[in-house]
């Protein structure tokens, strides 16, 4: 099997974290994508029709944020992607909690908009991603999170 | 046509004033979304908000975005492949609570498709070079371009 038949499940919450997954599509569409967001028609405005939905939620919303993990797991569950990578926030957090249940390989990617710290999911990432990246330099340490280059 | 924006949560008159004063010469129209701003502008067409789709139309439709240096509007123009001119709030002016904003275009200035006016009195020249920018968007920057082949290494499980 080439690497276009790598099943990768790329996550983003609407919004800017959204934009920036949309803008490493050219490089996802080179394997066997899947698009998970909260925001179903922004997706099908960007021509990503077969997309998975997840609950929107944050820290503050634990019912929500239950529930969202919940449809996060099933998300997983259904297409056993190999790979899972989250540009943000929390949705995309509980994707990569759930793959590394059935053993995927994750990555998330702190959001361009985070230039002082990284977020609370990204700091998460650190011990629960298999790698976490920062796409500001000057954030990155010698370990976690790594550092290589942004979407802008 | 041009696109101003400021986003929606917050004013930012200096910039509104400027384009404002800047729009009847520059020889076409110019739409602005002020936010909370108070200025009512008299040269362009101005409303507080300016929904997403309506947004997403008119930018695909602009030949240059001017705009508050907010990460989401970049994001925009980065995606619609269009050039964005960026002017940053200051706290000192009570603008924003702190001077992040300053710090974001010190840190993408001479990406491709981003200019920077560092306040108002460098936005007639930055417009212009923005209106004659040409070619750009075939060229990834060199931090986008890292970033999608360490992407592409990781996915296909090789040393990144």
């Amino acid at each position: 099997m080439g690497n276009a038949g790598i099943k990768v499940l790329a996550v983003a919450s609407g919004g800017g974290h959204w934009e920036q997954l949309m803008l490493l599509r050219p490089t996802l569409a080179q394997y066997d994508i899947r698009f998970a967001t909260t925001e179903p028609a922004v997706a099908l405005q960007h021509g990503v029709t077969d997309v998975e939905r997840l609950p929107d939620c944050n820290q503050n919303m634990p019912l929500q944020s239950a529930l969202c993990a919940l449809v996060a797991l099933k998300v997983v569950l259904k297409h056993r992607p190999k790979v899972i990578l989250s540009t943000g926030a929390a949705p995309g957090f509980f994707c990569i909690l759930a793959g590394r249940l059935i053993g995927a390989r994750t990555l998330w990617i702190d959001s361009v908009a985070n230039g002082e710290e990284l977020s609370m999911c990204g700091k998460l990432s650190k011990r629960f991603a298999h790698e976490c990246w920062t796409q500001w330099e000057h954030l990155a340490g010698p370990d976690r999170p790594r550092y290589h280059g942004a979407v802008l | 046509m041009i696109i101003v924006t400021v986003g929606m949560q917050l004013g930012f008159d200096r910039l509104i004033a400027a384009m404002d004063e800047l729009a009847p010469g520059l020889g076409m129209p110019v739409v602005a979304q002020i936010g909370k701003g108070t200025y009512q502008p008299a040269h362009m067409e101005a409303r507080p908000k300016i929904a997403p789709a309506e947004f997403e139309t008119l930018v695909g439709e602009a030949k240059l975005i001017v705009a508050h240096a907010g990460i989401g509007t970049v994001l925009t123009a980065a995606r619609c492949r269009k050039p964005i001119l960026l002017m940053p709030r200051r706290a000192d002016l009570g603008e924003h609570r702190n001077d992040h904003q300053l710090a974001t275009v010190r840190k993408l200035a001479g990406r491709p498709g981003i200019l920077v006016a560092a306040d108002e009195s460098e936005l007639a020249s930055r417009i212009a070079e923005g209106l004659a920018l040409e070619d750009w968007t075939a060229a990834r920057s060199p931090t986008a371009h890292q970033l999608h082949t360490a992407l592409a290494a990781f996915i296909e499980n090789r040393a990144v």
